[in-house]
């Protein structure tokens, strides 16, 4: 008799304690649900735009402009004017243009890539002509793993938008960050140098001792 | 004279001594006042503030930045987007090292200066190991350097992420997009996620972060980038004042070499999900389950 008193009292206790355990249990997995979102991610409305660095259509000269800034010469000043020379076998050759230019970019002759009787533009490797331009074309005859990597998004780096929905993008060009002549991406010196571990403590800090 | 018994006594200095420790263990909370206003302090948890609530501790926060720092800012607090997990990859073959991403994050994220904090840490690796213990975060000469590569490390954003689980505060969770964040307003500063993290990704502001106000980014999100109070814990969240506004985060703009990819993991034609298909991606110390949305590859 006594036990299921005692039973029945546990009983009945318990039931407000069960609600509240599941009362607090609702609102804790409540807790974990964002109270609202943003959008998902629409129709591409952006625009991706592969750079088309300077280097393509003109030179540096070496000299600046009133502004100081780099004064840059067109391709074309001369290469539209002058009667071109011949197509040297290498830069060593190159005397009055284009002086110590290096090239270190497999076996390649200056013709694999640009036109004998113009210069300022390339060739395909059937032959066909190809404006300097579209100089990223060229490239992927040869370079196909980087050429389908950076279709995928996966070679070259970008800035902008990841969300084409909110924004455009824009992609280096293979010449943004490769030297054509000489390809391989050079080295750096790395910024942010290291600092000493436990920098010498300000007043600030001291007033804590 | 004969009540003044030696008890009696015992009690009075027990008792002084006590006040004494009392007071003294105290202390530092009468210091708090100058750092800490009211609102501060009796703010409650990121997850239980109301949109109104929140609208008016940005603006709070705002103008104590105000105050502190000399700049403008605006303070956002963007949720979540649907059908949205973040990804994030990287290319060793071609990462040179440089710690322009270090750098970037550094200045994006409202870094210390005094510090140069920053929530990557480049490490250089002996090639053919991936022991992290052993990869040093300090070089300093020209690199690439002969034999070695480089392995930039920073939140992992585990999906089972051991930060999370031991904060005992719950100041730390892992948002419906995937990123860890922090509420530095919930935080205590015990830094048992900071032990917790196998990747060392997590940092805690020992001082209060001095930032010039010319060099402050003024786009700041109230989970990620607005500067930090002292004496609490802080890490990658993605830029997520960035991405969650459709950019792409700082480190991978930065990257002179192209080495990052990131983007929605649930976006079959996003490039992040074409490495995944098409690299021999892995992760960092996968052996532990934190399973990481970072991934690593290289070319070849």
């Amino acid at each position: 008799m006594d036990t299921a008193l005692e039973d029945g009292v546990a009983a009945t206790s318990s039931i407000p304690l069960l609600s509240v355990l599941v009362a607090l249990t609702l609102c804790g997995c409540d807790r974990d649900v964002p109270r609202r979102l943003q959008p998902a991610p629409g129709a591409s409305t952006g625009v991706e735009t592969v750079l088309v660095p300077e280097k393509l259509t003109s030179i540096e000269s070496g000299e600046v402009d009133a502004r100081g800034q780099p004064l840059r010469v067109p391709c074309v000043s001369c290469h539209s004017l002058k009667e071109p020379a011949r197509m040297p076998d290498g830069p060593e050759a190159l005397q009055e243009f284009h002086r110590g230019l290096q090239f270190r970019h497999g076996e390649l002759a200056c013709t694999s890539c640009h036109q004998a009787d113009a210069p300022q533009s390339l060739h395909l490797a059937t032959g066909e002509p190809l404006p300097m331009t579209d100089v990223m074309t060229l490239c992927s005859q040869c370079h196909g793993p980087q050429a389908r990597d950076f279709r995928a998004g996966a070679h070259g780096g970008m800035t902008g938008h990841w969300d084409l929905s909110r924004g455009d993008r824009t992609r280096n060009n293979c010449v943004s960050c490769h030297d054509p002549h000489t390809p391989k991406y050079a080295g750096a010196l790395p910024v942010m140098p290291p600092r000493p571990k436990h920098p010498s403590p300000t007043p600030e800090d001291r007033s804590h001792e | 004279m004969n009540d003044f018994t030696r008890r009696t006594a015992l009690k009075g200095a027990g008792a002084t001594l006590g006040a004494a420790a009392f007071a003294h263990a105290m202390a530092p909370l009468t210091e708090w006042t100058k750092d800490l206003s009211l609102d501060e302090f009796l703010q409650r948890h990121y997850k239980e503030l109301t949109p109104e609530e929140m609208k008016v501790i940005l603006r709070r926060l705002e103008e104590e930045t105000k105050q502190e720092y000399g700049r403008d800012v605006t303070i956002q607090d963007l949720p979540p987007q649907e059908g949205v997990s973040f990804g994030y990859a990287l290319n060793l073959s071609v990462c040179i090292g440089c710690r322009k991403c270090a750098e970037a994050c550094h200045q994006e994220n409202n870094h210390d200066r005094r510090t140069g904090n920053s929530y990557i840490r480049v490490l250089e690796m002996e090639q053919g190991s991936l022991d992290l213990e052993r990869g040093n975060a300090d070089y300093d000469h020209a690199v690439p350097a002969p034999g070695k590569y480089y392995l930039p490390v920073q939140c992992q954003q585990c999906d089972n992420a051991p930060c999370v689980k031991v904060c005992p505060v719950q100041a730390t969770w892992k948002e419906q997009d995937g990123v860890v964040v922090v509420d530095y307003n919930w935080c205590i500063g015990c830094r048992y996620c900071e032990a917790a993290c196998p990747y060392h990704a997590r940092r805690f502001n020992w001082s209060k972060p001095e930032v010039p106000a010319e060099e402050i980014n003024p786009d700041q999100g109230y989970l990620s980038n607005r500067i930090r109070p002292q004496g609490v814990v802080e890490k990658c969240t993605f830029c997520l004042h960035r991405t969650r506004a459709g950019r792409l985060p700082a480190c991978l703009e930065a990257c002179p070499t192209g080495a990052r990819v990131f983007g929605n993991l649930l976006d079959p034609k996003s490039p992040i999900r074409w490495v995944l298909e098409n690299k021999r991606v892995f992760v960092l110390k996968e052996e532990l389950g934190t399973r990481p949305r970072f991934f690593y590859f290289f070319d070849k």
